[in-house]
């Protein structure tokens, strides 16, 4: 197979990695706390799409047990994806409450900006 | 009797997990606190059975739910995590008394229950991760340790507690989803997600498909490494143990960063080493210079640092470097010495942290420059950090000499003298930056901080100085730690290819 079929035949590969980069790049780059959330919610989302997407089969049926269905998709990785979007939205929530409370006690969200206050005193 | 010891495993996380959701409702401090020391009380006994059957008879393989291993998930006890769990539960029981006052101290009284709440809760994790045979629960056992461990930083007094806590959350979300990317691509390889199914079929996987076989262990490597806190990514360490509630972070100290090493044991030799041959995957490679950089950057990091907590700190970051370099030498000595440094580091630092938690009740402060003569006003806790920090150094006698007599021996038997020079070279780091702890606390005038200072109610004090004695009486006696160390290390060696 050449390098461009392999390109298509594996597309929702090259989403997942577009996604998780993007995601690592805005946690990286960015100063703004909210941002860097943002950017880790990209992150954790691209685990979720290389979980679910192999797990179907095209033409295949839900995990039904009948002799007429013989091909169907792996119910697994959406119990486990289920089980970890569970967890990513308890540590986006986590990080939001931590991210208000240090709005409280510094005035601002810009990392810079709290480590030159830090600094300060 | 025998319908409990069938659900042992079973008990050992689910106690703690449910006493702290009961914790969260006793909204009195001191209820709350009566009531996780009772339940960590539980913990070490449970495991203590679990170690006692896995040392007499055979691996625990229990089935959650009843579904059999790989469709279900499985608890499995062997030598190596029966032992993480007696270490973690009864270092944990052992501080629980000293918790009362010194959470007291540093928490308002309204959010003590939700505290102990989350320190069951992390609890709950630590152990679940150590005793669970399955990957991706794991995973969730790791974000139940971790979610409460943010949550217990940014409950510290100082408001950079809550910066600290997150930048833990950001560099630790990212830790644990390199994890679970990991797990998923081992999973597309091997259709398993149980650990010691992934290892048996993980060498036909990796005939088929190198790459991602490759590319996971390098996933589950960097995502621990994040968790464990190994040099460079250690960054998030220093602060977090700073502004930690004095408790939190003798907690955390002792238990959190061994559970995450455990883990990498089990990846590494459990999972890759039984289905391919260690050697040709460069797991050594890449710990050998990360543990040496640790072991000297870090303690030369501490040596500079006015603040106690953080020298501590840097000096675990080092510690761990110890415990790496055990597990790159990848032979018997070294193994041992990498399991044995997990117990007694974890025994070192809990007192040694315990001690600055004390100091903090009764001098409020652990700048170093502010505690002069603090070694004359609280005799016995700054005794006993001057004990354990001798142990830290590895003075022959207390524990810490066994470890790196085991890692020294490990260098030597895999013909790398100078790494067991390194060993030393290092370890008289820690002498200067203890050394100048116990210049300022005994031969320095008394301050203004520590004037009135004394030592710490019995409930504080006897915790440290327990720790503090296990910490020297495992230099001498050491059947339970480099005994089970040394077994154990002969198994996950004998697993491997």
């Amino acid at each position: 197979m050449g390098g461009f079929e392999n390109f298509f035949a594996h597309y929702n590969y090259v989403a997942t990695i577009v996604l998780m980069v993007a995601g690592l790049y805005i946690v990286i780059a960015r100063g703004n706390m909210i941002k860097k959330l943002i950017g880790l919610m990209l992150f954790q989302t691209s685990v979720y799409l290389l979980y679910i997407a192999p797990g179907k089969i095209i033409g295949g049926t839900p995990p039904i047990l009948d002799a007429n269905f013989t091909i169907y998709s792996n119910p697994l990785p959406h119990v486990l994806i289920l089980t970890a979007i569970v967890v990513g939205v308890a540590t986006i929530a986590l990080g939001l409450a931590i991210v208000s409370r240090i709005h409280e006690a510094y005035g601002t969200i810009e990392e810079d900006e709290i480590i030159a206050r830090d600094d300060q005193e | 009797m025998n319908a409990v010891t069938a659900q042992l495993p079973a008990l050992q996380v689910v106690i703690p997990l449910l006493g702290a959701i009961i914790a969260a409702f006793l909204r009195r401090g001191t209820l709350a606190w009566a009531w996780a020391a009772l339940i960590t009380a539980l913990t070490p006994v449970i495991a203590f059975a679990q170690l006692h059957q896995v040392w007499t008879n055979d691996t625990i393989s229990y089935r959650m739910g009843g579904w059999p291993p790989p469709i279900g998930i499985e608890y499995r006890v062997d030598l190596l995590n029966a032992f993480v769990l007696l270490l973690v539960s009864l270092v944990s029981t052992i501080m629980m008394p000293y918790a009362r006052r010194s959470v007291a101290h540093e928490i308002d009284g309204d959010k003590q229950a939700w505290f102990y709440c989350m320190y069951l809760l992390g609890l709950a994790g630590l152990l679940g991760i150590t005793i669970t045979g399955d990957a991706f629960n794991a995973f969730v056992f790791l974000e139940i340790s971790s979610l409460s461990t943010y949550v217990m930083i940014a409950m510290g007094r100082d408001r950079r507690a809550l910066v600290a806590s997150y930048q833990y959350l950001i560099i630790g979300t990212i830790g644990a989803t390199l994890y679970v990317i990991g797990v998923g691509l081992l999973y597309l390889v091997t259709g398993s997600l149980n650990f010691a199914d992934i290892g048996t079929r993980l060498a036909e996987a990796s005939a088929a498909y190198p790459r991602p076989v490759l590319a996971g262990l390098a996933f589950l490597f960097v995502g621990i490494s994040l968790k464990l806190a190994l040099f460079p990514l250690h960054v998030w360490l220093p602060n977090a143990y700073a502004y930690a509630p004095s408790f939190a972070t003798a907690f955390l100290a002792a238990t959190a960063t061994k559970v995450a090493i455990y883990l990498l044991l089990r990846i590494v030799f459990s999972v890759y080493g039984v289905a391919i041959d260690l050697n040709t995957l460069p797991v050594s490679t890449v710990l050998y210079p990360l543990s040496i950089a640790a072991m000297f950057i870090a303690s030369i990091l501490a040596v500079y640092e006015t603040n106690l907590k953080r020298m501590l700190a840097y000096s675990s970051v080092a510690q761990i470097g110890y415990i790496t370099l055990g597990i790159a030498l990848m032979n018997q000595a070294g193994l041992t010495g990498s399991v044995v440094h997990l117990f007694n580091h974890a025994l070192i630092k809990g007192a040694l942290f315990l001690a600055l938690g004390a100091i903090v009740y009764r001098a409020g402060t652990i700048k170093l420059d502010d505690l002069g003569g603090i070694g004359r006003t609280m005799p016995l806790t700054f005794a006993a950090f001057v004990f354990a920090g001798m142990s830290l150094m590895g003075v022959p006698g207390t524990a810490g000499f066994i470890s790196k007599y085991y890692l020294i021996v490990g260098a030597l038997d895999a013909g790398l003298w100078p790494i067991a020079f390194l060993i030393v070279a290092s370890s008289l780091i820690a002498l200067v930056y203890i050394g100048r702890a116990v210049e300022v606390a005994y031969f320095r005038p008394i301050a203004s901080a520590p004037a009135n200072a004394k030592d710490p109610p019995l409930m504080m004090l006897v915790p440290i100085l327990v720790l503090t004695f296990a910490s020297i009486y495992f230099g001498i006696d050491t059947e339970l730690s480099a005994g089970v160390a040394s077994r154990v290390a002969e198994t996950l060696l004998g697993g491997l290819k």
